[in-house]
């Protein structure tokens, strides 16, 4: 026992290597619970804190072009509401727009404080969080398209899978033929994503859109994601090999919105009993 | 005592902040990133003792790794850095009075400082990128970002003691 402990005394610098060593790799490969593990990513309240001065620092520097970016928005948006108007009171002349009563989905704004396009997993950090009424699994688009999907969540910042991230996959749809497929990014170009499962059959073209399919409960239907840039048959398969270009440059991500759909718990519950029923069955 | 904490601390603070707010953020190509916070491990004196610099590695991987939602990879790179620092300072000196206390470009021979550097550099680089593909089987384009990544660190470290560490 004594020479054990003279022996660790002696070799401290390498048994303690070897603990931090350990240490570290467990949290690398215990990557769902450092995500669980509420102090160790970038929404907890130092980090974002950091981020968040230095994005009001820096943001100035993006601020025309962000301006152009509302600007268009903003226009597009009063396209929509003159067509709405139109359509909804073509009576009464007024520009009042009559939005239904049962809208179920709300958009909540929030502006990028970090963000990255380098690493095989990258994350979005929003300086919105509970407080502002974000959850996981919220959906987080920007103007031009899809960017991803809020993972963590502390009470004033949120951080989200980025569509650049292996870990994830989104359901997308042809917007021409209504064929869908899942749309993983595989880690080279933060340009481009590739489309899987469009069966052989179905005609596309490069430049064709590709929008989100609302299959899931996290975007609604109809987002834009990119267009197609390529595609091939690879040989033996039944499926198209598609490459997309993504719409949104995740190089400049400045405003974004989370998109909480308000009937999510309903439809999650509803598609659980039907599980649950076939497997009773 | 309190003057080495406060010295040490400070840097601590100032490398992950420009590693996370600046660093972090410079892409060539889409995939160079320089990591410059290695510094921290590398410009701890040499005499002190090992267990301050694996927890000092240990800490300062664990800080950036919070920062860009990285579980445990950085403070994996760093604790093997901190752990096989005295070996490559061994190694890369011939002689035992050419040593000084003080692993700077300013104490040392630029010829030594840069050899230094580029073998804890590349040792970081390589546990790191390979931690985060997490797969040996695209071995090369790998190994050519961990080259092109290391060069370009090497290039600001040694370009940051011409700046700032000087003293």
């Amino acid at each position: 026992m004594r020479s054990l402990i003279r022996y660790l005394i002696k070799n401290h610098a390498f048994v303690l290597f070897v603990l931090l060593e350990t240490l570290a790799l467990v949290m690398v490969f215990n990557y769902n619970s450092f995500q669980r593990a509420k102090y160790l990513n970038s929404a907890n309240k130092i980090t974002g804190k950091i981020y968040s001065v230095h994005q009001s620092v820096t943001g100035y520097f993006g601020l025309s072009k962000a301006n152009r970016e509302l600007a268009e928005e903003n226009a597009r948006l009063h396209n929509l509401m003159a067509i709405y108007s139109r359509d909804a009171s073509p009576a009464s002349g007024l520009s009042t727009v009559d939005f239904p009563e049962d809208t179920t989905i709300r958009f909540i704004p929030a502006m990028v404080i970090n963000n990255s396009v380098n690493r095989p997993f990258n994350y979005i950090t929003l300086n919105k969080g509970s407080r502002h009424g974000i959850k996981p699994d919220q959906g987080i688009v920007s103007a031009r398209g899809v960017i991803g999907v809020v993972a963590q969540v502390s009470e004033s910042y949120a951080v989200g899978l980025s569509l650049l991230n292996q870990r994830w996959s989104i359901s997308a749809r042809l917007k021409k033929s209504g064929y869908y497929g899942s749309l993983v990014w595989q880690g080279v170009n933060y340009r481009e994503a590739g489309l899987t499962e469009i069966p052989l059959h179905v005609d596309i073209a490069a430049g064709d859109t590709v929008v989100t399919s609302g299959y899931s409960s996290i975007f609604p239907e109809g987002f834009l994601i990119g267009t197609i840039s390529s595609f091939d048959r690879p040989d033996g398969e039944n499926y198209y090999s598609v490459q997309v270009e993504l719409a949104v440059d995740f190089k400049a991500l400045g405003h974004v919105e989370v998109v909480e759909i308000l009937d999510k718990d309903e439809i999650i519950e509803l598609e659980r009993m039907v599980r649950d029923d076939q497997v009773a069955d | 005592m309190i003057r080495w904490l406060i010295k040490y601390g400070i840097m601590f603070v100032v490398l992950v902040l420009v590693q996370v707010l600046v660093f972090n953020h410079v892409q060539f190509s889409g995939f160079v990133n320089p990591y410059v916070y290695v510094l921290f491990v590398m410009l701890l004196p040499l005499s002190t003792p090992r267990y301050v610099v694996l927890f000092g590695g240990f800490f300062i991987g664990l800080a950036v790794d919070v920062f860009s939602n990285s579980p445990g990879m950085h403070a994996a790179a760093t604790v093997v850095i901190a752990y096989i620092r005295p070996f490559v300072v061994r190694s890369i000196s011939s002689r035992e009075e050419d040593r000084n206390d003080y692993p700077g470009l300013k104490q040392n021979k630029f010829s030594w400082f840069l050899y230094y550097t580029a073998i804890m550099v590349f040792f970081h680089h390589f546990i790191l990128f390979f931690l985060e593909y997490l797969t040996f089987s695209h071995f090369s384009s790998t190994l050519l970002k961990i080259i092109i990544s290391s060069v370009f660190s090497i290039f600001v470290i040694v370009l940051s003691q011409f700046l700032i560490f000087r003293e």
